[in-house]
């Protein structure tokens, strides 16, 4: 049965759905739908819902809830998330299974409320210190934001390593027709290594440090592993009318869906052109993209002053032009911007190759 | 032959870093001592700071985890809140528990978090070779106060166990010290007691026990331990500050 709710909202319920029985958060706006919903809902699930003191305290909170073992969620926006890194940075280095949902406003500071991308690079180049990457989830639906509710959750106890859901906070306030698939959950081993009590086992340390320099080599050499682990297996992404495209635009989350409508104006126009829309942002799907070797050209379409663009250049290489199109400041284009965006851009390519 | 002493099996056989004279060994051996007596070693999850107590995951003979610099308290609300069938305790230092995790110290303390902070002050920073902490005394000669501290710019020390004991969430509040054996023997009854409030799940139960650092205060073993009485002391209120109405409870 569909119903009809708000993207934040709908994580919420998902995180629940999935297990997940304790949530620590502090609230900021455009998020705070999340922390309020599990107020209300977690005590009838048996769970608990915690108010911070920080968005400091709250990802420490997390950190230890992890670590004895428990599926635990946090709740944030942009500042909010700045303040988390310095912990995701440690539940990286613990190996511990943490989902963190990031709804973004725009910055830098304080900023705004309106539409943005541009948490990209914080999200995808390890915003905390150290060689570390979580994964990180960008739905463009609140269906999507379920089904990758689902998944944050399996994915962070399948590599004990950080998940982030990231959508814009238009998204997280955004009320689509949403259902609830019933929850399987992945197969997985014990938490043999959660911090419980003894009991009758071998006891258990749960530490980030390595002040040895031979031993701290060997820690980033496991992680780096995973971190190749994860990039192999965990790419994600969707296309549109990619088929026959000649030309394609990539972008992610609500400009996924403003790009979609803008493929449309331009087909219409004659122009072969298709989506190509990165779910995961951390593992970039570069196998995904990879394959569209015929793309004469490329428009990375943002709310942001142009971040993902870098990662689609490293993967398409020199050899084919990659352009930027993007607003800021919580502006978000119109699709006719993006056609018209993409027709200047690419004015040369479109030339040389004849609109067809 | 009856047995007079012998080494608690609430401590792993690892030799400690700590310096010569440090009474920090003292202090984490009275914790392993209260866990064994009071038979919480097997259900216990200790959460150790950033300073001079981080490395007790190697000493300790129960689950540990380690939290960052300043948020062991909120880490340990975390293991609470996910296992609240078990005893969890936090360390830190005065720099962690009382600078940087100030607003974690006393947010966990309103909440009446169900969990016991052992909060070990030496007046400086130890593990990063003597600074200026927010317990050092007045004139007290450190590397970032090498005039002595200066009320003008520093103001006075910050009585932590003071403060908490002002807030409602907080039980059970001490401040205790490990200078002689008598007072040792009180911070062991004093750390009993805490645990005995988590266990009553009473509230918060916090315990300050004033700690040498000869090496960075730059004195000997037993001059640190005169500096203790006659420097530290006078700074700071002591002896049970709160102590809840307990029924049964009689301490070891």
């Amino acid at each position: 049965m569909k119903t009809l709710m708000k993207g934040n909202e709908a994580i919420a319920e998902a995180a629940l759905q999935a297990g997940c029985r304790l949530f620590f958060g502090y609230p900021i706006t455009p998020s705070t739908e999340i922390p309020e919903y599990m107020a209300k809902k977690m005590k009838r699930v048996g769970g608990t819902f915690l108010q911070a003191e920080s968005e400091v305290a709250a990802i420490n909170m997390v950190y230890g809830a992890a670590a004895a073992g428990e599926r635990v969620m946090t709740a944030t926006s942009t500042p909010g998330f700045s303040l988390m890194q310095e912990g995701v940075s440690y539940i990286f280095a613990a190996e511990l299974p943490v989902v963190i949902v990031d709804v973004m406003r725009h910055g830098p500071g304080l900023g705004g409320l309106g539409a943005t991308q541009a948490d990209y690079f914080q999200l995808t180049k390890g915003g905390g210190h150290g060689d570390y990457h979580p994964i990180v989830l960008a739905p463009a639906t609140v269906m999507e934001m379920v089904e990758l509710t689902y998944l944050a959750f399996d994915l962070a106890d399948e590599y004990r390593n950080p998940v982030i859901l990231a959508l814009e906070g238009i998204s997280g306030q955004m009320m689509e027709p949403v259902e609830f698939m019933p929850y399987r959950p992945k197969a997985l081993p014990p938490k043999t290594w959660a911090a419980t009590g003894i009991g009758d086992k071998p006891k258990v340390n749960i530490v980030s440090y390595v002040l040895a320099n031979e031993a701290g080599e060997l820690h980033n050499l496991h992680w780096a592993k995973k971190i190749e682990r994860m990039r192999a297996a965990e790419q994600r992404y969707d296309t549109y009318r990619m088929d026959d495209a000649e030309f394609a635009l990539v972008a992610f989350g609500i400009s996924g869906r403003i790009a979609e409508s803008a493929v449309d104006i331009l087909r219409a126009e004659g122009i072969r052109i298709g989506l190509f829309r990165p779910i995961s942002l951390w593992p970039f799907p570069t196998d995904g993209m990879r394959k569209y070797s015929r793309i004469r050209g490329w428009l990375s379409v943002e709310l942001s002053a142009g971040q993902m663009v870098d990662d689609v250049r490293l993967t398409v290489g020199s050899g084919t032009p990659v352009h930027f199109f993007g607003r800021q400041g919580g502006m978000t284009p119109d699709p006719e911007d993006v056609a018209e965006a993409f027709k200047m851009a690419l004015h040369n390519e479109l030339n040389a190759g004849g609109v067809r | 032959m009856s047995v007079v002493f012998e080494r608690t099996r609430g401590l792993t056989d690892q030799s400690t870093h700590f310096c010569p004279g440090c009474t920090h060994g003292v202090i984490i051996r009275l914790i392993a001592e209260v866990l064994v007596d009071m038979d919480l070693l097997e259900r216990t999850i200790g959460v150790e700071p950033v300073g001079c107590t981080g490395f007790c995951e190697n000493y300790f003979a129960c689950d540990i985890v380690g939290a960052a610099h300043g948020r062991a308290v909120a880490v340990a609300t975390g293991v609470k809140r996910a296992r609240p069938d078990r005893f969890v305790f936090s360390l830190q230092g005065d720099g962690d528990g009382a600078a940087i995790g100030l607003a974690e110290t006393i947010s966990a303390a309103a909440r009446g978090e169900k969990i016991s902070s052992i909060f070990i002050n030496n007046s400086i920073y130890g593990m990063t070779g003597g600074q200026m902490s927010p317990t050092s005394w007045v004139g007290q000669k450190t590397a970032t106060s090498p005039y002595g501290r200066d009320v003008e710019l520093n103001g006075q020390p910050l009585d932590l166990p003071l403060l908490l004991s002002q807030v409602d969430g907080a039980a059970y509040v001490a401040s205790v010290s490990v200078e002689s054996p008598q007072e040792v023997i009180a911070a062991k009854q004093a750390i009993h007691k805490a645990f005995e409030v988590q266990i009553a799940g009473l509230g918060y139960s916090f315990v300050s026990i004033l700690s040498t650092c000869p090496t960075n205060w730059g004195v000997t073993p037993v001059e640190a331990l005169s500096w203790l009485e006659s420097k530290m002391k006078p700074q700071f209120h002591l002896g049970e500050l709160k102590k809840p109405a307990l029924e049964g409870v009689t301490g070891p």
